[in-house]
C-alpha cells in the first residue's frame, strides 16, 4: 500500500467513557475507492469509531488524518465538508417531512442564498433515485414509507453531495435482497470514482462479498487486519471471538423435563410473527439471530413490556399473557433488558438501589424499606456475582459495563425468578465479566431455573445454550439441540427468507 | 499523560469531591444559615421571637405546597395547579361554612361541622390532583401542561363557587355547630401555632415516605429512569397518580389554613403559588429532571425563600428589588443544580 493511497487515517484512538473504555489506540487506515470492512461482536467499539470518524464524538486521545493532514472534526458538519458522509444503522431522517426535504436538509440547494432551489432538488433526487432503481414518490413523506425504502432515502442523502469517504453502519439492515444488489453496485461505483467506504455488517457473506480490507475490533481494541481475499470466515470468526471455537462438553440434559414455560402462536404486530417454543426447567435456550429479527420484541412481549397481538404464554400451565408486568415479575418471571442504559438501570441510584428496585416489598417491613434487609441481600448477591464495587453504596454509574449487567442480573434475581429472560446479556461487556455472566446462567440453570437468552454472537450462543431457537424476520425458523448446532447451519438459519421454515428437533 | 488523563484518573481528588458533593447536597441549608447570619447582623429585629413566629407562618404555606410539590417533580413531572387548588379549596370550605351545601330539591341548605368541611375540601384538592395524574398517565397529555389546564379550571371552578366574591366572617355560627374554623389558622399548640405544626407534620411525613417507603423508592425510579422501573415491575401509572394526589392534597391543606387566617375565603387566593413552591424545591436541589432531591431540602428551599423575603423588608430594600433578588436567587440555584451534575459526573468518571 503506497502512502498516497491513503485517503483517511485514524492513529491511536482512544474513547473513554464514564466506567468504560469503548475504543482502546485503535489504528485504522482507508485507502481511496477501496471498501474497508470494520467487525466485531456487539459493544466491541465499530459504532463508536464510525462516531468518531463522522465528527459526532471526539476521540479522549488519539488523532485523524485526511491525505496526510491532521484532522478535526469537532462536528458532523466539520465532517461534512471535509466529504466525509455517513449512513446510520438507526435511521436518522425526518418521518414528517418529504423524501426531497430529508435528502438536502441542511445543505439545500439555493437560490441567491436565500431561496430554496426546488427544481434543482427535485431534479438531483430523481436522478439519485433513478441511480439506485428505485421508484419512489419523493414527494412522499418519509414516514409513510416501508423501512427498506427509507434506508434507500438515508443512501441518497449521504450520495447527495460528492463524498470522498463514506461510512455505512449496517446498511442492509432493512433491505432486501434486490435492494443490497443494487446498493453493492452502488458501492463498486463509488469505489471506481475514488471513494473510501467504511463498511459494518454482521453479515458475514456480505463482507465477503463486497470488502477488499477487513479491521477486526474485539472489546474495543484492534486485534487484526488483513486483505479480505487473503482470510476466510473462519479467520473472522476466531478474530471476533478471541478463540477457536471448539464444540462445548457435551452435558446430558435430562430430555423428559417438563416445560416450565409454554409459548404458543406469540405474535407482535410488524415484529414477531407466531412464535411457539417452550423451556423447561435447568434449560438454557439461546435465541439466535441477526439485528432486527425480533429477539427483542419476543422477549419483551413475554415480560409484558410490549403487548402482544396473538398467542398464548402459560408458565406452569397458568396463562400469563394478559398480566401486567409486575404480575409476571411476581408469578417468577423476570427480564434483563437488552439496553441496560435506557431499561436496566436507574442512573441516580446506586447499585444497592438498583439491585432492589424490583424486589421492594420483600425489602420492606410493616410498610417501611428495611435497610438491613437491603442490605443483607445486596451484600449477598454482590459476593455471589462477584460484583466489583466498593459497596451497595457506591454511585451504578461507577460501575463498569460488565458489573452493571450483572447488577441488573441481580435485580431479576432479587424476585426468585422461574424463568429468567436475558436479552443480550454480554452487551458492552469485557471478555473476563462475560464468561463470569455465562457461568451464573450455568448455575443457576443447574439450580432449576429456565434461561431464556437472545443473542446476535454465535460463539455466545454456541458456548451457552442447551438448545437454539433461531429466528429471522420475526418468525422462529429453527431450532436445534445441542448436538446439532453448526455455526453453519445456525447463519444460514438467521438469514433465511421467512417462509423457508425448517425445524430439526 | 494530558490534562484529561489527568482529570479522568481523579483518585487523589477523590478525598476531596465528597466535602464538595455535601456542599452541593446542603447549598439550601448553608444559603439559609448565611442569609439568617447576614439578617440579623444588619436588623436587630430579625431575631426577635415576634419576627419570627411571623416568619415561620409565612414560610409554613409555601414549605408544605413544597412539599407535594416535591414528589411530583421527583417523577419528573410538574404541578401548576397549586395556587388553584389553594384557592378552590378555601372556597369550598368558606361556602360549606357561610351558606352550607345547598339542596334546592328540598328547598333547604346542609351545614356540616367543621372536621368535615375540611375533609371534604382537601379531598376536593385531592380530586383535583386525580385529575391531573389520570390526564397525566390514561391520555399522555404533558404535566405541564395538564395541570396548566387544571390551574384554570380549578381557578374558575372556585369563581363559580362564590360567584367571584368573596365569603366573609367564617367563624361558624353556634346554633349550626360550625364554629372553629379560625383555630386552623390562628390556634396554637404547645405555643406554636397550628400552621407550623402542620409544616413540621406535613413535611416529616413526606420526607419520611419519600426516603424510607418503597412507594418514594418507586417516585425516585420513575424520575431516574421511568423505563427502568416499569421493567421492575413499578406500576408507574399509579405511583405517578398518587404523587399528583399528594401535591393537591396539600395544595388544599394551605388554601384551609389561608382561608382560616384571614376568615375568609378568596376565590383569588393562591395566584402565583405554584411559581413559590417550584422555587422552593429547585432551590432545595431537586432536580427539574426528576429522580434527584429530597423533601427536607424542598423546606429549606422555602426558608430561604422566607427569609429572605422577610430580611429584606426588614432592611427596607424596595419591593422592585426584593422581586429581582427573588429571580437571581433562583437562577443560581438552577446553575449551582449545574454544576453538581458535572460533578457527579466527574466522581463517576474517576
Amino acid at each position: 500500500m503506497s502512502v498516497q493511497d491513503t485517503l483517511l487515517r485514524a492513529a491511536a484512538i482512544t474513547k473513554r467513557y464514564p466506567g468504560t473504555t469503548a475504543l482502546d489506540a485503535v489504528d485504522f487506515t482507508l485507502r481511496r475507492g477501496s471498501v474497508h470492512v470494520l467487525i466485531g461482536e456487539n459493544g466491541a467499539g465499530k459504532s463508536t469509531l464510525v462516531r468518531i470518524l463522522a465528527g459526532v464524538e471526539l476521540p479522549t486521545s488519539g488523532h485523524l488524518e485526511m491525505d496526510g493532514h491532521e484532522l478535526r472534526l469537532a462536528s458532523t458538519r466539520d465532517a461534512d465538508s471535509h466529504g466525509i458522509g455517513i449512513i446510520y444503522q438507526e435511521l436518522s431522517l425526518f418521518p414528517n417531512l418529504t423524501v426531497v426535504e430529508n435528502i438536502f436538509l441542511g445543505r439545500e440547494l439555493t437560490r441567491g442564498r436565500l431561496l430554496v432551489d426546488r427544481s434543482a432538488q427535485e431534479r438531483l433526487a430523481r436522478e439519485l433515485l433513478q441511480r439506485l432503481e428505485q421508484d419512489i414518490d419523493i414527494h412522499a413523506a418519509v414516514g409513510t414509507l416501508p423501512l427498506g425504502r427509507q434506508q434507500i432515502v438515508e443512501i441518497c442523502r449521504a450520495l447527495a453531495r460528492d463524498v470522498r469517504v463514506l461510512l455505512m453502519d449496517e446498511p442492509t439492515s432493512a433491505l432486501s435482497p434486490g435492494e443490497i444488489h443494487v446498493l453493492f453496485r452502488v458501492i463498486r461505483e463509488l469505489k471506481a470514482a475514488g471513494v473510501g467506504i467504511v463498511y459494518i455488517s454482521h453479515k458475514l457473506e456480505e463482507l465477503m462479498e463486497i470488502g477488499d480490507e477487513v479491521t477486526v475490533l474485539r472489546d474495543g481494541r484492534r486485534v487484526a487486519a488483513a486483505e479480505l481475499a487473503a482470510v476466510d470466515v473462519n479467520w473472522i470468526i476466531e478474530n471476533m471471538t478471541g478463540r477457536r471455537w471448539e464444540p462445548p462438553p457435551q452435558q446430558e440434559v435430562s430430555g423428559g423435563a417438563p416445560a416450565l414455560l409454554r409459548v404458543a402462536g406469540l405474535s407482535v404486530p410488524g415484529r414477531v410473527h407466531d412464535a411457539s417454543f417452550h423451556v423447561a426447567a435447568g434449560e438454557v435456550v439461546g435465541i439466535y439471530g441477526l439485528m432486527g429479527a425480533g429477539r427483542t420484541e419476543l422477549l419483551e412481549a413475554l415480560a409484558g413490556v410490549r403487548p402482544a397481538s396473538a398467542g398464548e404464554i402459560r408458565l406452569d400451565g397458568q396463562r400469563l399473557d394478559r398480566q401486567p408486568v409486575w404480575e409476571r415479575i411476581a408469578r417468577g418471571v423476570a427480564l434483563s433488558p437488552e439496553d441496560r442504559q435506557s431499561a436496566g438501570l436507574v442512573p441516580t441510584f446506586s447499585l444497592g438501589e438498583n439491585m432492589t428496585l424490583a424486589s421492594l416489598a420483600r425489602h420492606s417491613r410493616r410498610g417501611c424499606l428495611s435497610a438491613a434487609a437491603e442490605r443483607g441481600s445486596t451484600l449477598d448477591l454482590i459476593s455471589k456475582l462477584h460484583i466489583k464495587s466498593t459497596g451497595p453504596r457506591q454511585p451504578i454509574t461507577a460501575l463498569s459495563g460488565g458489573n452493571q449487567q450483572k447488577a441488573v442480573i441481580a435485580k431479576c434475581l432479587l424476585t426468585s425468578p422461574r424463568v429468567l429472560l436475558m436479552d443480550e446479556p454480554s452487551r458492552g461487556v469485557d471478555v473476563g465479566a462475560r464468561s463470569e455472566i455465562f457461568e451464573i446462567a450455568r448455575r443457576l440453570a443447574a439450580g432449576g431455573m429456565a434461561i431464556l437468552f437472545s443473542s446476535s454472537d454465535l460463539h455466545e450462543v454456541l458456548t451457552l445454550a442447551d438448545r437454539v431457537l433461531v429466528m429471522a424476520g420475526g418468525r422462529i425458523t429453527a431450532s436445534f439441540a445441542r448436538r446439532q448446532f453448526t455455526e453453519q447451519a445456525l447463519v444460514a438459519a438467521a438469514s433465511a427468507k421467512p417462509g423457508g421454515l425448517h425445524d430439526r428437533t | 499523560m494530558t490534562e484529561r488523563d489527568h482529570a479522568l484518573n481523579a483518585a487523589p481528588a477523590a478525598r476531596r469531591i465528597p466535602v464538595a458533593e455535601l456542599f452541593f447536597r446542603l447549598r439550601a441549608l448553608l444559603a439559609l444559615l448565611v442569609l439568617v447570619a447576614v439578617f440579623s447582623a444588619l436588623s436587630p429585629a430579625f431575631l426577635s421571637s415576634g419576627n419570627l413566629v411571623i416568619l415561620i407562618k409565612h414560610v409554613a404555606i409555601n414549605a408544605i405546597l413544597a412539599v407535594g410539590m416535591t414528589f411530583v417533580i421527583l417523577t419528573g413531572g410538574i404541578d401548576l395547579s397549586v395556587g388553584s387548588v389553594a384557592g378552590l379549596a378555601g372556597i369550598v370550605a368558606g361556602g360549606l361554612i357561610s351558606v352550607g351545601l345547598p339542596l334546592p330539591v328540598f328547598g333547604v341548605a346542609v351545614y356540616f361541622q367543621v372536621w368535615l368541611v375540611v375533609l371534604i375540601a382537601v379531598l376536593a384538592g385531592t380530586a383535583v390532583g386525580a385529575l391531573n395524574g389520570v390526564l397525566i398517565t390514561r391520555f399522555s397529555v404533558a404535566p405541564f401542561i395538564a395541570t396548566l389546564g387544571t390551574m384554570y379550571v380549578a381557578r374558575g371552578a372556585a369563581l363559580l363557587i362564590s360567584n367571584g366574591a368573596t365569603f366573609p366572617n367564617l367563624f361558624g355560627r353556634p346554633d349550626l355547630g360550625n364554629t372553629g374554623f379560625p383555630w386552623l389558622g390562628a390556634g396554637r399548640i404547645l405555643m406554636v401555632p397550628v400552621p407550623i405544626w402542620l409544616m413540621v407534620i406535613l413535611g416529616a411525613a413526606g420526607a419520611f415516605v419519600a426516603a424510607r417507603t418503597p412507594f418514594g423508592r418507586r417516585i425516585y425510579a420513575i424520575g431516574g429512569n421511568e423505563r427502568a422501573a416499569q421493567l421492575s415491575g413499578v406500576r408507574v401509572n399509579r405511583v405517578k397518580l398518587a404523587a399528583y394526589m399528594i401535591s393537591g392534597c396539600c395544595a388544599s391543606v394551605v388554601g384551609l389554613v389561608l382561608a382560616s387566617q384571614l376568615v375568609a375565603a378568596h376565590p383569588a387566593t393562591g395566584e402565583t403559588f405554584e411559581l413559590n413552591a417550584i422555587a422552593a424545591v429547585v432551590l432545595g436541589g431537586t432536580s427539574l429532571m426528576g429522580g434527584r432531591g429530597s423533601v427536607g431540602g424542598s423546606i429549606a428551599g422555602a426558608f430561604v425563600i422566607g427569609v429572605l423575603a422577610d430580611g429584606l423588608v426588614l432592611l427596607g430594600v424596595s419591593q422592585f428589588w426584593q422581586i429581582v433578588i427573588k429571580g437571581v436567587v433562583i437562577v443560581v440555584a438552577v446553575l449551582l443544580d449545574q454544576m453538581q451534575k458535572r460533578f457527579s459526573w466527574r466522581e463517576t468518571s474517576a
